[in-house]
């Protein structure tokens, strides 16, 4: 495998030590290293040309070319640079002031929306809250029976009125299951939709209509941790069409660097509020800006 | 891409930048680039149509290097000189679109007259066999599958395959769970069903599932799986999004491992052999 990039700096720079300003040539080599391994990363290409520049400009700084080790410190300043990217204005899960709660969740086919469902109702009822789950995707072949299963496992009611597999509406199915809460004292409500393509309109829409029928307190973006440079388009298309509060990562126990997180980020602005880390219900955790950004660096 | 009159550096950049945003890879994007400029510079070319041409060129030869990309699907003889069903094992990472590629290949073998048969080998993810025996209802094809969750993969596989040579099936495909590469355990446990198969019928194909939206990973996706089950074929899901799956490109070079079939919806006919042409052109689109 490739060495890290730390590594492949120091290389870079073991003859350097001491000799004070960095050449073109080393600032060159450096700029290029960084942008590999943003690249290898699956950061969006807009972004590393922004790194890139910014790396540029900071190496043939006093700060970079008078440290102890040059390469350790443009690592460390880029970084830096992602941890502030991928943390800015990270916060807990908004509630509504009179319950229910309404949590939306939405995104592409297989991101792993319906296991999170699972996840965040387990989670909350261990908070103390009493939530309820709501099988609003009636379109993925038993897409139903599987909130079920994930519902029974953590312990918590689906709200199920409709068997799917194409037949329902979605729509309905929301705006019921949140009256229900509301008539059975449930305060949270997880409305488990469809996975859609950014690029298909007419599903574009129906995630839009469930949004206005429940009006949710949080809509999470389901995203999995790997995938390439579709993020930034896909990202886009879900902030433009539904809307969305925060953003998911999922399948982070896997080996992807993970850069989709900071595209995501810096295209709609959305923060990252939760890490979802396998296939069990506890398998989820909050997200961590730092070892997130060291993730991406290879570190 | 490449619009205006001749070319300068911007050009370039703009070129490469197609390469990177379709998850060509940063290595085979600076190969690509390195071979055009060389080919560029050898005709002496500065019309941004004939670069075009040429990138486009440079891209079919990297993608279309004559493999063979039919579907084994026939029945076999076996070291027993009998004869066995063909068994299609369909692998992948979580979500990617294994279960529903098992249903629309159904589908594509029904319409093509032979008798199919499934195995619901995902004992794990909530649902999944019933997921499939939908997908069975859908295009008229039996289901096997364990009389409970959490059963043994490999026993229903191999079940499975016993009921296909029992009945004189054509062939049996197999739907696994998902699984993430770096889990061994897990990968392990995808060895000992194909080793449990094989000692039914020979293996005739291995099918990686590869979600086209996947970035850099999906080569380790694709080193890991085949080093754990032999994978002779891709099949490049969600194709109908956004997303242009470059990373096969890299994938079929370095593995030597063919694209044979497309994913282009959630439908039972949304199934389509690979068409290296369409894939280059939708690439630089
Ligand atoms: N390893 C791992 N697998 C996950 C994670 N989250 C979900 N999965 C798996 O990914 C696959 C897809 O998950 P689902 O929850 O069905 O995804 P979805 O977004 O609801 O899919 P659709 O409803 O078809 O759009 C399943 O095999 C899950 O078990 C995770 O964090 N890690
Ligand atoms: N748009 C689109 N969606 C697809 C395609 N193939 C599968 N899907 C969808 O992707 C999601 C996941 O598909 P599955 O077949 O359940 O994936 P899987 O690999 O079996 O998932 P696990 O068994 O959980 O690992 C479902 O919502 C499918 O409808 C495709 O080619 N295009
Ligand atoms: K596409
Ligand atoms: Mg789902
Ligand atoms: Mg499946």
């Amino acid at each position: 495998m490739f060495a890290s990039l730390s590594d492949r700096l120091s290389a870079t720079f073991k003859s350097l030590r001491g000799k004070g300003r960095l050449t073109e040539a080393d600032i060159s080599t450096t700029v290029s290293e960084i942008r590999r391994a943003l690249l290898d990363a699956d950061v969006a290409v807009p972004a590393v040309r922004a790194f890139t520049a910014a790396v540029r400009e900071r190496a043939g700084s006093a700060e970079v070319s008078q440290a102890l080790n040059p390469s350790q410190q443009i690592v460390k300043i880029v970084h830096e640079q992602l941890v502030e990217i991928l943390g800015g204005d990270s916060r807990e899960l908004t509630f509504a002031k009179r319950p229910p709660t309404v949590i939306m969740l939405a995104g592409l086919q297989g991101a792993g929306k319906t296991t999170l469902a699972g996840k965040l109702g387990a989670w909350l009822k261990e908070q103390g809250h009493t939530p309820l789950l709501v099988a609003s995707d009636l379109q993925r072949p038993n897409a139903v029976n599987q909130l079920e299963v994930v519902g029974e496992r953590a312990g918590v009611h689906v709200w199920a009125p409709e068997r799917g597999n194409g037949v329902g509406d979605p729509i309905q199915v929301a705006r019921s299951g949140v009256e229900h809460a509301r008539e059975k004292f449930y305060d949270v409500v997880v409305v488990d939709t469809a996975g859609r393509l950014g690029v298909d309109a007419e599903m574009m829409q129906q995630a839009a209509d469930i949004r206005d029928a429940v009006s949710p307190d949080e809509t999470l973006f389901v995203l999995d941790a790997m995938i390439g440079q579709d993020a930034v388009t896909t990202a886009q298309a879900f902030a433009d069409g539904v809307g969305f509060t925060g953003v998911v990562l999922s399948k982070l126990d896997g080996d992807a660097r993970g850069g989709a997180a900071l595209s995501v980020r810096t295209v709609t602005g959305a923060p990252v509020l939760f890490a979802s880390t396998g296939e069990k219900l506890g398998d989820f955790e909050r997200f961590h800006p730092d070892r997130m950004a060291s993730r991406i660096l290879d570190m | 891409l490449l619009s205006r009159g001749d070319l300068d550096e911007s050009d370039w950049e703009e070129i490469e930048e197609t390469l990177l945003l379709a998850d060509i890879g940063s290595g085979p994007t600076d190969e690509l680039m390195t071979a055009l400029r060389t080919r560029v510079k050898v005709l002496g070319t500065t019309d941004p149509e004939q670069v075009r041409a040429l990138l486009r060129e440079e891209l079919l030869t990297l993608v279309d290097s004559g493999m063979d990309r039919r579907l084994a699907v026939s029945p076999v003889t076996g070291d027993d000189g009998e004869p066995h069903p063909a068994t299609v094992l369909v692998v992948g990472v979580n979500g990617t679109g294994k279960t529903t590629t098992v249903g629309k290949l159904a589908r594509v073998l029904v319409a093509e007259d032979k008798d199919v048969l499934l195995g619901a080998a995902d004992t794990f993810r909530a649902a999944a066999a019933d997921q499939l025996s939908t997908w069975g209802e859908r295009v008229g094809v039996s289901v096997v599958r364990a009389d409970r969750e959490g059963a043994d993969p490999a026993s229903v596989a191999f079940d499975a395959v016993k009921a296909g040579r029992e009945n004189g099936v054509d062939t049996v495909l197999v739907d696994t769970a998902g699984r993430l590469q770096n889990k061994a355990g897990l990968m392990d446990e995808l060895g000992k069903i194909r080793r449990v198969i094989s000692r039914h019928a020979p293996v005739s194909e291995v099918l990686l599932v590869l979600d086209a939206t996947t970035g850099q990973n999906g080569m380790r996706q694709a080193q890991v799986f085949s080093e754990a089950v032999d994978v002779t074929g891709i099949v490049l899901t969600k194709l109908d999004g956004t997303a242009k799956g470059g990373i096969v490109v890299a994938v079929q070079r370095e593995l030597g491992v063919p694209v044979k079939f497309v994913g282009l919806g959630e439908g039972p006919d949304d199934l389509a052999p690979f068409d290296a042409a369409g894939f280059v052109d939708a690439l630089l689109d």
